[in-house]
C-alpha cells in the first residue's frame, strides 16, 4: 500500500454538520445508478398501456382544450396574436413540467422511504434522476407543441414566427430544473417530519396554477384587475411561464424584462442551494423520523 | 503498523421514544434556537440508557452510547448482543442508513451488506432489467454489473425467465435472483446479519453458506453479526459484545463469547429455587425446602455446557419420613413444550423405620450431551403415591452453551433438543458380481 492511500478515508461519517456537504466525487462514482433509475421510470410508467408514451401527450392536449373553452371562448380572455389553443398547450406544458419535477422531487424522502432505510447511495441521486426522466417527457411534448406551431403559422396563416429569443428557451428549462428541485428539496425536508406540508402542496399547486399565468397573459391581468398586478409582477413562476412563451412567440402583448429574468434566476438560485443544503442535513437522519 | 480500514469514534445515537406531535415542534424550535446562538443542543444531555424491558421515563433514550472500536484490513469481527441491544443501530449508522447523533466514523472502503436483497426492485422490469438496477443501488458500476451478468443469471438458476417481468416471478425465484446479485457485490467491507436471514430452509442454508464462504475463504474484511455463537466463534477472530447501547466487552472471540454466556445466564438463569420464611410453597404436612440444578460439584457455575454433567437437587421436608414422597423435574424447552420428565420412584430409598418429622434430600443426573444448546425450564413436582401435592411452575431456568469446538468443526446449532450420542457402526461390504 502506497503512503499516499493510506492517509485518504473513502468517506467520513460525522455529526458534526458542514454548511454543504456534497461528495461530488461520489454522485459521480453512482451516475450509472442516476441512469438505471431514469430507464426504470420511463419504462415502468408506459409498461402494459397500448398506447405507450402516447400518454405524455393526451394529457397536456385535453387540458388545452379545455382551458381554451373555458378562459378563451367563454370567458373572453385573449391571447393576442398567439392562437389560444396553441398558446395555453405551451403553459401547460412548461407547468407540467415543473409542477411534476417539484412534486417528485418533495416526497423524495416519503416515497423511497423503503429503499433508503436498506441501502446507502447518495439520496439527490433521486431528484436528479427524476428531473431526467420528466425532461423526455417533456421533450416528447415539446414534439407536438412544435407540430402545432408550424401547423399554425404555416396553414392556419398565424402571423407568428420564433425570433432569436428562442435562445432563452433552453435557460427557461433550466430555471423549472432549479425552482422545481430547490422548492421540492425545501418542501420534502419539512414532510419527512411534519406531514402537514405535503397536504398543502397538494392543491396549492393547483391554485398555483390559476396565480402564474398559465391560462392567460400577464398583460390581461394587470389591465382587468391593477390593483392584483403584483401577484405576477412578483410571483417568480408567472415570470417564468411568460417568459418561456415569449421565448416561443415574442409578441407585444406578452411581458418580456431583462431584469424580471435577472432577479427571477438570482431568487432561483439563492432558493435551489438552500434547498440543497437542507436536503443535505436531512437525508443523513431522515429515516428515524419519516 | 497498517491503519485501521475502518475507524469509529465514540458514536451514540439518540431516539425519540413515542409519536411525533406538537410536543416535537416545541423541542424542535428549542432546539435550533439554542443553535443559532451557538449553544449545544439541549436535549443531547438528557436520555434514558438503552434498556428495553424499563419503564420509559424519559422522552428520548440512547440506542448507542459512545461505541468505539477500529477494525482492521481483512479482519473478520464479530458483533454479538441481545436482542435491542444495538447491533442493527449500529450497523445502520456504519452503513449509512442514518447518521450518528454524535462521533464520527471513518472508512477506507465501502461498505455493503449482503442481506439487503432485492432492495429496489420493480416488479414490472424483466429480471435482467433489475439485476442492473439492483447492483447499481448496492453500489456496482454498470461496467461491474456487465462483467458478472452472467454468473449471476447462472447462480440464480433463473435463465429461462430472465427477460421475464420480475411479477410474473415466484417469490422464491424473486429471492434467488435477488440474493444472486448481493452475493456478487465486492465491496471491501462486508457486513453480514445472519439475524436477518430469512426465506426457506435450503435458501437459508445457501445464504449463510454464502456468507461464511467469503468471510472465511476471500480474505475480506467483514463485521458479523449473529446469535449464533458457534459461527461467531468459527469465523470471527475479535469480537464485541454489545448491551445496552454499550460496548461492554471488546476482544478475542473466546473470551467474548464467554463473557456474553455468562453475562446472558446471569440474568436469565434461575438455577437456585429458594423461599423467604413462611413462603415455602406446603401442602398435607409436606414443604418444599429448596431445589436447585446446575454443573455436577460445581453448582452454581454458569453456563452450563453440552459436555456438563447436569446435578439436579431438591430438598423436601415432611412430619413422617416414611410417607412414599417423590419429586419430579419436567423439563421444558424454550416454546414451552414438555420434554420429559425425570423422578424420583427409581431412586434407592433408604427410609428409617419409625416415623419421625425430618427432610428427605433428592438427588439426580442428567448424563452429559443429552440437553442440546438452549434455554429450558423446569416445573417441579412433589408426588406422594400418585397423586402430586405440590405442583411448582417455571421453578428453574438453565441455559445450556456450546461446547468449546475447534475451528473447522461442522458450524451451527444442530437441531432440536436434544444431543445425542448414539454408538453406531459402520461396515464396509464389498461388491462381487456373482452375489449380484
Amino acid at each position: 500500500m502506497n503512503p499516499q492511500r493510506e492517509d485518504a478515508w473513502l468517506y467520513e461519517i460525522s455529526s458534526k454538520r458542514k454548511l454543504i456537504d456534497l461528495n461530488f466525487k461520489e454522485i459521480w462514482r453512482y451516475r450509472d445508478l442516476l441512469l438505471m433509475f431514469v430507464k426504470r421510470d420511463i419504462a415502468a410508467s408506459y409498461k402494459q398501456t397500448v398506447l405507450g408514451p402516447l400518454w405524455f401527450l393526451i394529457q397536456p392536449l385535453f387540458s388545452s382544450v379545455i382551458y381554451t373553452l373555458v378562459f378563451n371562448n367563454i370567458a373572453n380572455i385573449s391571447t393576442g396574436i398567439i392562437p389560444s389553443f396553441l398558446f395555453n398547450l405551451s403553459g401547460v406544458i412548461i407547468w407540467g413540467y415543473f409542477n411534476l419535477t417539484l412534486g417528485t422531487t418533495s416526497s423524495t424522502f416519503k416515497a423511497n422511504a423503503g429503499i433508503f432505510g436498506k441501502v446507502y447511495f447518495p439520496r439527490i441521486i433521486v431528484p436528479m434522476s427524476k428531473v431526467v426522466s420528466n425532461l423526455v417527457r417533456f421533450g416528447i411534448q415539446c414534439l407536438i407543441l412544435t407540430a402545432f406551431y408550424i401547423y399554425y403559422a404555416v396553414y392556419a396563416g398565424a402571423e407568428i414566427a420564433p425570433n432569436y429569443f428562442i435562445l432563452l428557451f433552453p435557460f427557461y428549462i433550466l430555471l423549472v430544473w432549479i425552482y422545481g428541485l430547490g422548492l421540492g428539496m425545501i418542501i420534502s425536508t419539512v414532510t419527512t417530519k411534519y406531514r402537514d406540508i405535503s397536504i398543502l402542496v397538494g392543491f396549492g399547486m393547483q391554485l398555483l396554477m390559476y396565480l402564474s399565468a398559465v391560462p392567460y397573459p400577464m398583460g390581461e391581468l394587470k389591465s382587468k384587475v391593477p390593483e392584483y398586478g403584483w401577484l405576477v409582477d412578483y410571483n417568480p413562476l408567472a415570470q417564468i411561464v411568460e417568459g418561456f412563451r415569449y421565448s416561443l412567440f415574442a409578441t407585444e402583448n406578452l411581458h418580456f424584462s431583462w431584469m424580471g429574468l435577472g432577479w427571477v434566476t438570482l431568487l432561483g438560485m439563492s432558493l435551489f442551494f438552500i434547498g440543497l443544503i437542507l436536503f443535505n442535513r436531512t437525508e443523513k437522519n431522515f429515516i428515524d423520523t419519516v | 503498523m497498517a491503519k485501521p480500514i475502518l475507524l469509529v469514534e465514540n458514536i451514540s445515537k439518540q431516539y425519540r421514544l413515542g409519536y411525533v406531535g406538537t410536543r416535537t415542534l416545541a423541542h424542535d424550535a428549542n432546539r435550533w434556537w439554542h443553535r443559532i446562538r451557538g449553544k449545544d443542543d439541549p436535549y443531547l444531555t438528557i436520555g434514558s440508557a438503552n434498556d428495553r424491558s424499563a419503564k420509559a421515563t424519559e422522552e428520548y433514550v440512547w440506542a448507542l452510547k459512545n461505541i468505539s472500536f477500529e477494525v482492521q484490513e481483512g479482519e473478520v469481527l464479530g458483533i454479538i448482543g441481545k436482542n435491542g441491544a444495538g447491533k442493527s443501530t449500529l450497523l445502520k449508522i456504519l452503513s449509512r442508513v442514518t447518521g450518528p447523533t454524535i462521533g464520527s466514523i471513518k472508512s477506507r472502503g465501502r461498505i455493503a451488506s449482503l442481506l439487503e436483497v432485492g432492495t429496489g426492485f420493480n416488479p414490472e422490469l424483466t429480471g435482467r432489467e433489475n439485476i442492473y438496477l439492483n447492483g447499481t443501488i448496492l453500489g456496482m458500476t454498470k461496467k461491474e454489473v456487465d462483467a458478472k451478468i452472467d454468473e449471476i443469471i447462472e447462480f440464480s438458476g433463473c435463465e429461462m425467465y430472465i427477460d421475464t417481468p420480475t411479477k410474473r416471478y415466484s417469490s422464491g425465484m424473486t429471492v434467488r435472483l435477488a440474493f444472486a446479485v448481493a452475493a456478487h457485490l465486492e465491496p471491501e467491507i462486508l457486513v453480514i446479519d445472519e439475524v436477518l436471514a430469512v426465506g426457506d430452509a435450503e435458501f437459508q442454508k445457501k445464504a449463510i453458506g454464502k456468507m461464511q464462504d467469503i468471510s472465511k475463504g476471500q480474505g475480506r474484511t467483514v463485521l458479523f453479526v449473529s446469535h449464533n455463537m458457534a459461527s461467531v466463534q468459527t469465523l470471527c477472530t475479535r469480537a464485541i459484545v454489545l448491551k445496552n447501547g454499550e460496548i461492554s466487552f471488546n476482544g478475542p472471540v473466546e473470551d467474548a463469547i464467554t463473557y456474553y454466556l455468562k453475562d446472558e445466564n446471569d440474568s436469565f438463569g434461575e438455577n437456585v429455587l429458594e423461599f423467604e420464611k413462611g413462603n415455602h410453597p406446603t401442602k398435607e404436612n409436606i414443604t418444599l425446602i429448596r431445589a436447585s440444578i446446575g454443573k455436577r460439584g460445581h453448582k452454581l457455575t454458569k453456563p452450563i455446557k453440552i459436555d456438563d454433567e447436569i446435578e439436579m437437587f431438591c430438598e423436601v421436608e415432611t412430619n413422617d419420613i416414611t410417607r412414599n414422597i417423590h419429586v419430579g423435574f419436567q423439563f421444558l424447552d424454550a416454546s414451552g413444550n414438555i420434554l420429559f420428565m425425570s423422578q424420583t420412584r427409581n431412586a434407592n430409598r433408604q427410609d428409617l423405620d419409625f416415623r419421625k418429622p425430618g427432610r428427605l434430600i433428592f438427588k439426580g443426573v442428567i448424563p452429559e450431551k443429552l440437553l442440546n444448546e438452549g434455554e429450558f425450564t423446569i416445573n417441579i413436582y412433589v408426588v406422594e403415591n400418585t397423586t402430586a401435592l405440590i405442583e411448582y411452575m417455571d421453578a428453574l431456568k438453565i441455559l445450556v452453551a456450546p461446547m468449546s469446538k475447534k475451528i473447522g468443526e461442522r458450524l451451527g446449532k444442530s437441531k432440536g433438543v436434544f444431543k445425542t450420542d448414539f454408538p453406531w457402526t459402520v461396515e464396509a461390504k464389498s461388491l462381487n458380481k456373482e452375489s449380484n
